[in-house]
């Protein structure tokens, strides 16, 4: 048998309507026959009838209602149609999910899958990672699995938690990515993982992002070079610990990411690691970013836009020689 | 009072009559003159409160703004008399009344002003942004429209469960309804058929801008139907039109008709806030019918009618301030948040938190 991230998504979320009557879906297309424009909660209405609700295009009246329901005691997920959409929702997010525990003590556990990230073709405004902007606002948990297995277990850990959550699955892995089995339990919501052993530098990463970034330590490998690629899974909370003992080991830091350079979970990275590990640092720490223009349509341009295997190679090679 | 009694049982928010005891009937099914009197009651409340955090803004007692309701609170009441325990209120800007009728305690408002750290919002909020979600009363956020598809949420929530009887009413100013967020809100609330009453007051000013500048329609209770929802038109400054108007909305939308829009017309008979004197509106507003004070007109007709006594209403009035001076001493002993005690902590999972050592 063989999964993949998309299946392992519809499979978690299979499992959350089973387990837990609290937990409903709503999104674009999400119901019906059609099961959502990636086939994330194909079969879902049927299964579960009434708990798999095709909405109008209204992103903000979506989680806004999302929130409502949360605050009554129910979980829902939201399906954004692409993560890039969710800009409409941002206030719902920020303002009224992300304020609202701080503010009454009560908190709203809402789930809001944003399908994210690049895939060539897709162009400025289906292409996007906003796992950064996100992280930029109090209240809110943000996860980015860069795996089948962590799909799975962290989209069942994002509706357990009674916090909001925005969970950014990568287009790029839901078909790319297979795997086996998947697992009864994942590492600890938070916990960065250790995605490869090296002791000559250490890049840190997450989402789709990781699978370049292991791609080119395999290319380093060859010629003698071992990187150690640490996978952040949350961007928020940021495991800084497992990152400053990774460094500790290499001395060398890279930050690899997939969204815009300007701020963000990269340089949030670099400063945390700068301001409190600057003794473990043999040379500057450098990043990795997609580039400071809207996301390009053709894939000659896309490909080139953000960050690959081959330009996290020559910066390693760099970051080594210093 | 049998009933009110009743809705208190559950909540931490009592619902009661205005005065301690021997308030009139808070019964929906009330007589019409219990029902004003006890509508009217609420409102000289809201306006003896108001006007005491007017005065305690003007002495600099209280820090931000102060947003008061005057003009529109038989609006407001009756947005907050009929509904019962297990409905849901997402009041808005200008509903004092209207949350005191709903059980909100005078104290809520009084520490929420003053900042108090026993209050509801423990000086993380202020003025107006306050509520008790785990009570039915959403915390309004500023955002204008935002509360509307929340407030669907908080219904659809119940249907899951399989309550039934069951409504939301949620407020809104003319300004707010030109908000992106409001159409959605109006437009899911009609896709989900929730039993839910939109209650909008057009009271002729967003901040400083007229009507001629927020909208181009003839008249905003014609796009009710063009949503789904019933909408009806209302004279916000008679407070027998309010109750029969909302009260009969909330009782249609309970009996799961359509969702509701009622659009009330006023004059904000004040400024935006304290810090603002409405200079900008134009004598000749200040004349039109719209613009007659609710409270003086519901007081004239329970004098021409006779519904109370001279000295009733006095004591009314008396007990009015004294509540009012007890719930703000109360909030004036309250300790007040302090930063170096403060739990800073914007999530309930507290091993989530993030943490950025060089913060701290
Ligand atoms: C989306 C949004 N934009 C701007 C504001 C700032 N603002 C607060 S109240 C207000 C005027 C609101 O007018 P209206 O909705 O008619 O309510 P009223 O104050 O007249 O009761 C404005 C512009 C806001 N709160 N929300
Ligand atoms: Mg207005």
């Amino acid at each position: 048998m063989s999964i993949t991230y998309l299946e392992a998504i519809r499979e978690a979320q299979a499992k959350l309507l089973r387990d837990d009557n609290r937990v409903f879906i709503y999104g674009q297309d999400v119901g019906g026959t059609f099961g959502g424009a990636f086939k994330a909660t194909k079969g879902l209405a049927k299964e579960f009838p009434g708990r798999v609700l095709n909405t109008p295009i209204s992103e903000d009246a979506i989680v806004g209602t999302a929130i409502g329901a949360a605050m009554q005691g129910m979980r829902p997920i939201v399906e954004m149609q692409f993560a890039d959409f969710s800009s409409i929702a941002l206030n719902q997010i920020l303002n009224n999910a992300g304020t609202h525990y701080w503010r009454t003590g009560v908190p709203v556990p809402i789930t809001v899958r944003l399908p994210s990230g690049g895939t060539k073709g897709s162009g400025p405004f289906h292409s996007q990672s906003m796992e950064s902007l996100y992280a930029h606002y109090p209240g809110l948990v943000v996860m980015t699995p860069a795996t089948v297995e962590d799909a799975y277990t962290m989209l069942i850990e994002a509706v357990a938690i009674d916090d909001p959550v925005v969970y950014c699955e990568h287009k790029y892995l839901y078909y790319h990515l297979k795997s086996d089995k998947l697992p009864d339990k994942g590492l600890p919501t938070g916990r960065a993982r250790i995605a490869r052993e090296g002791r000559d530098l250490t890049i840190v990463t997450y989402s789709a992002m990781t699978q370049e970034s292991l791609a080119a330590a395999e290319e380093l490998a060859r010629e003698g070079l071992e990187a150690e690629i640490v996978d952040l899974r949350t961007v928020k909370p940021l495991d800084t610990d497992t990152v400053l003992a990774s460094v500790a080991r290499t001395g060398r830091l890279l930050c690899v990411g997939e969204s815009f350079p300007w701020g963000g979970t990269t340089a949030e990275v670099i400063a945390r690691v700068t301001s409190q590990g600057f003794h473990l640092l043999d040379a500057a720490p450098q990043r990795l970013n997609a580039k400071d223009t809207p996301i390009p349509y053709h894939p000659n341009l896309w490909s080139a836009h953000r960050p690959n295997a081959k330009n996290i190679v020559a910066k390693a090679r760099a970051l080594l020689r210093e | 009072m049998l009933q009110a009694a009743q809705r208190t049982t559950k909540t931490k928010m009592k619902k009661r009559a205005p005065a301690a005891v021997g308030g009139a009937a808070a019964d929906t099914t009330a007589p019409p003159h219990e029902r004003f009197l006890e509508a009217f009651r609420w409102m000289l409340l809201a306006r003896t409160l108001e006007e005491k955090l007017v005065s305690l803004y003007r002495g600099g007692q209280i820090t931000g703004g102060v947003y008061i309701g005057k003009g529109q609170e038989a609006v407001s009441v009756a947005c907050g008399l009929f509904l019962e325990k297990g409905d849901i209120f997402a009041p808005l800007i200008r509903d004092q009344a209207g949350r005191s009728a709903f059980g909100e305690p005078l104290v809520d408002v009084t520490r929420t002003y003053l900042g108090s750290r026993l209050g509801p919002m423990r000086g993380r909020d202020g003025n107006i942004h306050r509520g008790h979600p785990r009570d039915n009363e959403l915390a309004m956020i500023s955002h204008l429209g935002a509360m509307v598809s929340v407030t669907v949420g908080t219904l659809m929530a119940k249907r899951f469960r399989g309550e039934k009887n069951f409504v939301g009413l949620t407020c809104i100013g003319e300004g707010g309804m030109q908000a992106g967020a409001f159409h959605e809100g109006m437009n899911i609330a009609a896709v989900e058929q929730v039993p839910l009453v939109i209650v909008a007051t057009n009271n002729h000013y967003a901040y400083s801008t007229p009507n001629d500048r927020e909208f181009a329609c003839d008249d905003l209770v014609e796009r009710a139907i063009g949503y789904g929802f019933e909408g009806y038109a209302l004279d916000g400054t008679d407070l027998s039109a309010c109750l029969d108007v909302i009260g009969g909305a909330v009782k249609r939308a309970r009996a799961g008709r359509p969702p509701q829009l009622v659009v009330a017309s006023v004059l904000r008979l004040s400024g935006h806030g304290e810090h603002d004197d409405a200079s900008y509106v134009p004598a000749e507003m200040k004349r039109q019918p719209f613009a007659r004070d609710c409270l003086k007109l519901a007081e004239q007709t329970i004098i021409k009618s006779n519904l109370l006594d001279p000295d009733t209403l006095a004591k009314w009035r008396k007990d009015a301030v004294a509540q009012v001076d007890e719930a703000v001493a109360t909030a004036q002993k309250e300790p007040v948040p302090e930063a170096d005690k403060e739990d800073w902590c914007a999530l309930s999972t507290r091993h989530l938190v993030d943490h950025v050592e060089e913060n701290e």
